[in-house]
């Protein structure tokens, strides 16, 4: 059987992946695609180990991931669009109303 | 033997269209490619004997968050489509930052000495395992996701609807 640690590290590449998109991308889509990136790795994380421990709790776990990630990506496209129709950008530089 | 090529196959089907999202100066592609991600971790998913999350892998995310997401590219379509890119100044901090982050991840996990203490049988799949234990133990976080599912439907529609003209 392959080894666990070959899991981990690619999910470690793939969340360092999606934090590298987060820091360095300026439009708002982008940044969802990338926060979908975080929560996949962290899904093949307790996916891993749960397989490896026998255990199907961590699946458990995936699946409540899942649905609230679900819930993150509706309501987060809809700020999205309300965005765009007041300003006519998704780009977060441009949002900066609530700055002080 | 054959496990560990189709986990190579997998794992660059997975990574090479995320460093695509990352990178890509176009929506469009990044949206696509992360299709192609989805389908890996998928992959991946059935490798790890985890037979139900798989097939939710591919029904929430392919089905449903990309096609969210695709709506949402289509939504914003900009004059300027490309993308005006961030500067050096803020692109090499956090490339330092993420680059520790990651050297430090792999030391660690590579220097730890794993040991596998069961497996999952893989006779009939986990999905009977898995409705147990969301009827059981996991009861109450079952129906709080399924209120909390409801919410967020009903605040999407009220955020994304056209603001109601005030009757005067």
């Amino acid at each position: 059987m392959i080894p666990v640690h070959y899991y981990l590290i690619l999910s470690a590449v793939m969340f360092i992946t999606g934090v590298v998109g987060v820091l360095t991308r300026r439009n708002a889509i982008i940044i969802f695609m990338c926060i979908e990136l975080m929560l996949n790795s962290v899904n093949l994380t307790f996916v891993a180990f749960s397989s490896y421990l026998g255990n199907e709790a961590g699946q458990m776990f995936v699946f409540f991931v899942m649905a609230v990630a679900a819930a993150e990506a509706a309501v987060g496209l809809a700020i999205v669009i309300a965005l765009f129709r007041n300003k006519q950008t998704v780009n977060i530089n441009e949002v900066n109303i609530l700055k002080w | 033997m054959e496990l560990t090529i189709l986990f190579y196959v997998f794992a660059a089907l997975t990574i090479i269209p995320a460093f695509v999202v990352v990178f890509s100066r176009s929506l469009i592609y990044a949206a696509f490619s992360l299709l192609f991600t989805f389908l890996g971790v998928a992959g991946l998913y059935v490798l790890l004997s985890a037979d139900f999350i798989a097939v939710a892998q591919i029904m929430v995310y392919i089905g449903g968050i990309m096609i969210l997401l695709v709506f949402g590219v289509m939504l914003t379509k900009q004059a300027t489509d490309v993308e005006i890119s961030t500067g050096i100044m803020k692109t090499l901090p956090a490339l330092i930052v993420v680059g520790f982050a990651l050297g430090t991840l792999i030391m660690v996990l590579t220097g730890a000495s794993w040991t596998q203490i069961g497996t999952i049988p893989q006779i009939e799949g986990t999905a009977l395992e898995l409705g147990e234990l969301l009827m059981t133990t996991f009861v109450l976080p079952f129906e709080v996701a399924g209120i909390l599912l409801l919410v967020a439907v009903m605040g999407a529609a009220l955020i994304a609807r056209k603001p109601k003209e005030v009757q005067s």
